[in-house]
């Protein structure tokens, strides 16, 4: 560790730092803007100035960059001498000349970055009198507020948009200071990651959209640590509430998760939880269909005595419910009557998954270990889609051969540019088979498209070339048999090669290819990395002992007449599993009991409805996809009788006088429960910090300690302040009160430090700058690989499998592949608005040769004959799908569930028009006094 | 007899551009031929560094020493091997105001240039070059191109040169026109088709240049002169200046003197022989104020300096800078702040607009020096162009040098002509419009 001296103070710092790292390690608060943590440095904001000295005779020094200077021993710096602090300060003066003084307008003001650095380095007085610039903004989508005049030109939004996240359609525009960052044209930013635009502005430029149009500053939001549900990885983030509404998701940091950055569905998918039509009332249908609103207590009862007699009864839990809440579930009924709610074929794939996941030899890699691949293949999965956040991280580990390359020339990595140049298109190498052209693309060393069938094939046969003990496979053409070499030997030359793949496909093959890739490289430092669809579809996937029931038996039951009682937590099985099939179990059923945070066909379908809490009003469990257990915490109360579903669980658990249950009052319990019942699940007790964590005999404060206008927010109802709410089940409480900053960092509601009103004050909580969060990384990895464990001696708990043989197009058949869309795909997120905003219309793809056979064109419609029904989708030509095949979308608004690797017959439809598309999905309303369909 | 003025031996402004049949004439290609035949890399940078040239872009960097960073893989026979490319530009961007030496090589002699470009590049082993030009230079890029055509179908350019072994492909390429593509890093962006922002450095170009390779960036007339410094030897080159600097230069002068030109004279030239020999002193009826001795990017210069030597050091010490070597004159009908104002204006608009103290600090002094050329000045609005001068005004203060050059001449006009900027100030207006009103009136110009 070398020793630095700051304004003759020394300082024993990092190796391999800048001097602006260092610096914001060792607590120093030197201003800057350009830099970035996960972005490196430029240089180009000058912000960061200090001065250099030869040596310690040297009294004049030279102005250095902090971001552009490697640490070295003994280098002796002046930060706050009068040369470099005056011009620090005339930086931002500088920077001010064009700046609007809008803040009191301006989004971006209380969390400002410029705000911050503006009183750091003490710049009051303006002595320039010219005219400011002036520019005009452009409509960049639903997403990101623009408002170019607020500019100071660090290029953090272009480094982050092209170079970091590899956007193509926004960039620096112009010279000297007309610089223009902005799009060619008015548009939807089309990068996935544009909201991180938001954070990464340090200014109110890029501004969240949704927040801007309901606006509350960030000293009035109250937070709480919470995991994101747009999919499976599990990413952290800090939700903001004001008036019982989530007015915004900001990124969390987790140093082995998300990082810095969020995909847009995570950022703005948050928003359904805010919908007018999700129930506020437990509803109780009557006679005439309609829904009547009741008592907590009144519903509590009604549902106990529904569930009297527990031979009858049934229940089906959820992948997107907390792990509390299907263990509760579970524990109502016993394990022969519940189901997962995965959906039969879905939760064959996650078993099968989570079993090869808990091999030994096995290395499921965090985020940032994928970024750390130095070759990657990814099989069948289209992760942009299905799994964004790991899209970013594949993105980063393709440069790892231009950080050799820089290491090699002694370029340090954070010499953003440098290394960029000195690499230009030099990638490490990612491979992508998959069903349909994908985003990654342009990243890739090679990327071909195939049915399902093909990529299990192909991935076997790259296998079977590294592995000679396996049957090779022939049949190839000449390219592919050249391209599965060149896979083969890039993977085994690799230090840390990495398999994705994932249940994308909707194939065991695929799946199994994957695993048998990896073992044959018998690497151990090798990763294999699987997708999965929701929030805890592993979480509910591993609480299984073998007892549980199928969809498909509960639904034979229900056909003979033995379930009178079916509770379904938080799930929507119209998107498991046929119509036709959920409609009769539901005919089958007396009492359909259903528990919801959203409003969906199977709630309307309920007798008796419970208003659940979403995400932002509960606590719970979730298992991401690298098997790392998590809490998210409620943010805010829910509204009237919605409750966590655990709660109306527990309650009913309690009335019907299950064992146990009496001490599931309080929430720790419940996870310990599980953790006891479950051996695999056993870590989940160490997802979080406990109820009764303290600091100093102090609970974390939700609200910041600016929280203005809390005792006003009901003044217009009463002038009476509510007693504030007690939080028994988390360390957190609903008030301003209580500790910020100090805690674990594992436990941040939101990020804030002295003088650092932005999100750029998460240095602060991190125990050396880009780093670690102080305190530990929030989470448990339920599995991790084990060393002693070769690949070689897992070699018999890897599935054994019938390779398939090559898909062949048959004559007037279409075989299905699923294709999924990052907004729209999934259930929850598919509800905000602006998420709505950017969701496609259900839609099909098809070769070029087969539009041409059916004479479709782009737009037209097609009528697919489903088993049970005739859909119309809209055509869209895609010269990447295999001829013979058919890609459909799924689970966007409009389209039935479809059965996995089904074949299909399609016929033009003539009377298609685009107007005539339903999108809207399932509604119901339950107000007290008033019904409503 | 080998000519003492070796740049423009073979320009004559009656004749048309030399073709290569008379460049091969005079003794042309003979340098390269014998070169890439019968010399290594390692002796024709010997000879370049021996010489002593500087870059005659501006900065005045030793030639030898820019080129002798460049990696050199050898064998065990000391052969070169290539592990990739390597690029030599040859920087035809030429931007400075008042400069217009570079155009006269390339429209007069163009084989001169290629031919110091082949030496170049076999000394340093490149097998890719491009001259990047100025967009406006239409006569130059197409002459050149023409000449370039000439060699490629002599096999002097090529696969297998002078039948070698050696190769070098060379291009011209027009600039989209921006002044800071001068700046060798931002060039280097520009020519790969990215914004022209210039790089920071370390790492130099010479270790990862044009995307990413070794690449050596140099002026045209540097190269030109490395024609005549391997065909000559560097012991003759040494005795081509009269000062401490080697060789020649093409000097220029312009503004308000008799004769304004360019001109290829000795290193070392004094700068009154330059305006009152060369340039025929000061047109009449106009006194000298001052001058940029290299360029727009230069400190002034006064009367006391007009006996120094045009020679980098020389210049360097009296607190101004050699740069191009051609001269803007400033009358004394002509208000110093004005034209301070138009060359803060000039690099202002000129700045690429990444690093902060330039694309900001260089328009608030912009506008201060315009609020004061106005009249509308304040006393304290000198504090704040001293302020900026030492902010803007130290190289390492920004990303490149572009706004420390913009600085030079603002910081010694305020040094030499403090009067004047009091004058605006107290006087609420500029001095000098009335007479200069009356000055072009006189001279019959509306």
């Amino acid at each position: 560790m070398p020793t630095i001296y700051i304004d003759d103070k020394s300082y024993d710092v990092p190796e391999g730092d800048n001097v602006l790292e260092a610096c914001l390690s060792a607590g120093i608060d030197l201003p800057y803007f350009c830099w970035h943590p996960e972005m490196g440095s430029i240089g180009a904001c000058r912000q960061c100035a200090l001065v250099q000295f030869r040596d310690a005779d040297d009294e004049h020094g030279r102005v250095v960059m902090g971001c552009m200077t490697p640490v070295s021993e003994g280098a002796r710096f002046s930060m706050n001498g009068m040369k470099a602090s005056e011009f620090r300060k005339n930086i931002v003066e500088s920077l001010m000349l064009n700046h609007p003084h809008d803040c009191p307008v301006c989004a971006e003001g209380g969390e400002c970055h410029l705000q911050d650095m503006t009183v750091m380095v003490g710049h009051r007085n303006r002595r320039y009198r010219g005219k400011k610039n002036t520019h005009n903004n452009q409509y960049l989508g639903p997403l990101i507020n623009h408002e170019m005049n607020r500019c100071i030109s660090c290029y953090r939004c272009t480094r982050f948009y092209n170079d970091y996240a590899g956007g193509t359609d926004l960039s620096a525009q112009g010279a000297h200071d007309h610089v223009y960052f902005g799009r060619q044209q008015d548009g939807n930013l089309e990068s996935e990651f544009a909201g991180n635009l938001v954070e990464v502005c340090p200014t109110g430029v890029f501004t969240d959209k949704p927040l801007v149009n309901d606006y509350t500053r960030k000293w009035d939001l109250q937070s709480a640590p919470s995991i994101c549900t747009g999919c499976a990885l599990g990413c952290n983030t800090s939700p903001g509430e004001r008036y019982g509404k989530l007015k915004r998701i900001h990124n969390r940091f987790n140093n082995e998760v998300n990082g810095y950055f969020l995909c847009d569905r995570g950022r703005y998918g948050g928003a359904y939880v805010n919908d007018e039509n999700r129930a506020k009332f437990a509803g109780l249908r009557a006679d005439d269909g309609r829904y009547n609103a009741i008592e907590s207590q009144l519903a509590t009862d009604t549902l106990a005595g529904w569930c009297v007699n527990t031979d009858r009864i049934a229940a089906i839990g959820s992948p997107r419910a907390s792990i509390e809440t299907n263990y509760l579930l579970r524990r109502v009924v016993g394990g022969k009557n519940f189901n997962s709610g995965i959906g039969d074929h879905e939760a064959s794939l996650v078993k099968q998954i989570s079993s090869i996941m808990q091999i030994d030899s096995v290395n499921t890699p965090s985020l940032r270990q994928v970024e750390s691949a130095d070759a990657v293949l990814v099989l069948g999965e289209d992760v942009t889609n299905t799994a964004p956040r790991l899209a970013l991280s594949l993105r980063q580990s393709v440069r790892n051969l231009a950080k050799k390359m820089a290491s090699d020339m002694r370029i340090a990595h954070w010499q953003d540019e440098a290394v960029r140049v000195l690499a230009q298109d030099c990638l490490s190498p990612l491979y992508i088979i998959s069903m349909a052209e994908s985003r990654l693309d342009d990243v890739a060393k090679r990327s071909i498209t195939m049915s399902a069938t093909d990529i299990a094939r192909f991935g076997f046969a790259i296998a079977a070339e590294l592995d000679s003990s396996l049957d090779s496979i022939a049949g190839f053409e000449p390219a592919h048999t050249q391209l599965i070499k060149s896979i083969a030997s890039d993977l085994s030359s690799a230090n840390r090669p990495l398999i994705v793949s994932g249940t994308g496909c909707q194939d065991q093959a695929v799946i199994k290819a994957a695993a048998a890739i990896n073992r044959a490289l018998n690497n151990s430092n090798g990763m294999l990395s699987y997708c999965l669809n929701e929030a805890n579809t592993l979480g509910a996937s591993l609480m299984q002992d073998g007892s549980e029931a199928s969809l498909k038996e509960l639904c034979e039951r229900a056909s003979k007449g033995q379930i009178d009682t079916l509770l379904i937590a938080e799930n929507d099985l119209f998107r498991r599993a046929p119509h036709q099939q959920i409609e009769t179990l539901f005919n089958n059923i007396n009492n359909l009991v259903v528990l919801d945070c959203i409003d969906t066909e199977t709630l309307a379908q309920s007798a008796l409805a419970l208003p659940s809490s979403s995400f932002a009003e509960s606590e719970g469990t979730l298992v991401s996809s690298e098997a790392r257990a998590q809490r998210f915490y409620p943010v805010y109360q829910p509204a009237e009788q919605r409750q966590s579903s655990w709660r109306w669980l527990t309650q009913l658990g309690q009335s019907i006088g299950l064992e146990s249950f009496e001490k599931f009052t309080e929430f720790d319990n419940v996870t310990a429960s599980c953790a006891d019942d479950f051996a695999v699940l056993a870590g989940i007790v160490e997802a979080s910090l406990h109820g009764d964590y303290r600091y100093r005999g102090m609970k974390i404060a939700r609200q910041t300690h600016r929280n203005s206008g809390r005792t006003a927010m009901r003044a217009n109802i009463s002038v009476h302040e509510p007693q504030q709410a007690i939080d028994n089940d988390t360390p957190l409480s609903y008030s301003m009160e209580g500790v910020n900053g100090k805690q674990s960092s594992a436990l941040t509601p939101f990020v804030w430090a002295p003088g650092w009103n932005s999100n750029q004050s998460v240095h602060k909580f991190q125990a050396e700058t880009g780093g670690a969060l102080k305190g530990g990384t929030p989470g448990k990895r339920l599995f991790e690989s084990s060393s002693a464990s070769s690949a070689e001696s897992d070699r018999d708990k890897i599935p054994v499998v019938e390779i398939p043989g090559p898909f062949e197009a048959q004559q007037g058949h279409w075989r299905l592949l699923p294709l999924y869309r990052i907004f729209g795909s999934d259930e929850l997120s598919a509800r905000s608005p602006a998420i709505n905003e950017l969701t496609a219309a259900a839609f099909v793809e098809i070769s070029v040769d087969d539009a041409e056979t059916l004479e479709l064109l782009d737009g037209d419609g097609v009528l697919l004959s489903l088993p049970d029904t005739k859909v119309c989708f809209e055509v869209i030509i895609n010269p990447s799908i295999a001829n013979g095949c058919l890609g459909y979308s799924v689970g966007l608004p409009g389209a039935p569930w479809i059965a996995p690797r089904s074949s299909v017959t399609i016929k033009k439809n003539h009377a298609w028009s685009n107007t005539n598309r339903d999108n809207k999905p399932a509604k119901i309303v339950i107000e007290p006094g008033v019904s409503n369909v | 007899m080998i000519s003492k003025l070796p740049l423009t031996q073979n320009i004559n402004a009656a004749r048309d551009p030399v073709n290569l049949e008379t460049y091969e004439a005079n003794h042309g290609y003979q340098a390269a031929r014998k070169a890439v035949l019968e010399m290594s890399p390692a002796d024709c940078l010997q000879v370049v560094q021996d010489s002593g040239l500087r870059g005659r872009g501006g900065a005045g960097f030793p030639t030898g020493m820019k080129w002798s960073f460049v990696p050199m893989n050898t064998d065990a026979q000391g052969n070169h091997v290539s592990d990739g490319h390597k690029y030599l530009i040859c920087n035809a961007d030429e931007m400075e105001p008042g400069t217009f030496k570079d155009r006269l090589l390339m429209e007069c002699d163009p084989h001169q240039l290629i031919e110091g470009m082949i030496l170049s590049a076999w000394t340093i082993q490149a097998d890719v070059a491009y001259i990047f030009i100025r967009h406006e230079y239409h006569l130059a890029s197409k002459l050149l191109q023409e000449a370039i055509d000439a060699c490629y179908a002599k096999g002097y350019l090529g696969k297998n040169i002078f039948a070698s072994g050696f190769n070098l492909e060379l291009y011209v390429h027009s600039s989209a026109g921006r002044y800071i593509c001068g700046e060798e890093t931002a060039l280097i962006s520009s020519l790969e088709g990215k914004r022209a922002n210039p790089r920071a450095k370390p790492p130099f170009p010479q270790i990862s240049g044009l995307w990413g390779r070794p690449t050596i960036v140099n002026n045209v007339e540097t190269l030109c002169n490395i024609t005549h410094i391997i065909r000559n030897g560097a012991d003759w080159y040494k005795t081509l200046g009269i000062g401490q600097d080697h060789g020649t230069k093409l000097f220029g002068v312009s503004g308000r003197v008799k004769n304004p030109g360019c001109w290829e004279l000795p290193m070392g030239t004094t700068i009154r022989e330059l305006i009152e020999q060369h340039a025929g002193g000061m047109q009449d009826g106009y006194k000298l104020r001052g001058f940029l001795p290299g360029g727009a990017s230069t400190d002034f210069l006064v009367e006391e300096h007009l006996d120094l030597a045009m020679d980098y050091d020389v210049i360097g010490k009296a607190g101004s800078r050699l740069g191009t070597g051609t001269m803007i004159i400033l009358d004394d009908k002509t208000c110093p702040v004005g034209m301070t104002k138009n060359l803060v204006e000039f690099f202002a608009q000129e700045s690429c607009g990444f690093c902060t103290p330039c694309r900001d600090g260089l328009p608030w002094s912009a506008q201060v020096l315009d609020d004061i050329e106005s009249g509308n000045g304040i006393p304290a609005d000198l504090n704040t162009l001293q302020n900026q001068v030492r902010f803007i005004g130290a190289i390492g203060n920004t990303h490149c040098a572009l706004a420390p050059g913009a600085m030079e001449p603002l910081a010694s006009a305020m040094k030499y002509f403090a009067d004047d900027f009091k004058a605006h100030i107290d006087g609420k207006a500029c001095p000098y419009s009335t007479e200069s009103k009356a000055a072009l009136a006189s001279a019959g110009v509306n």
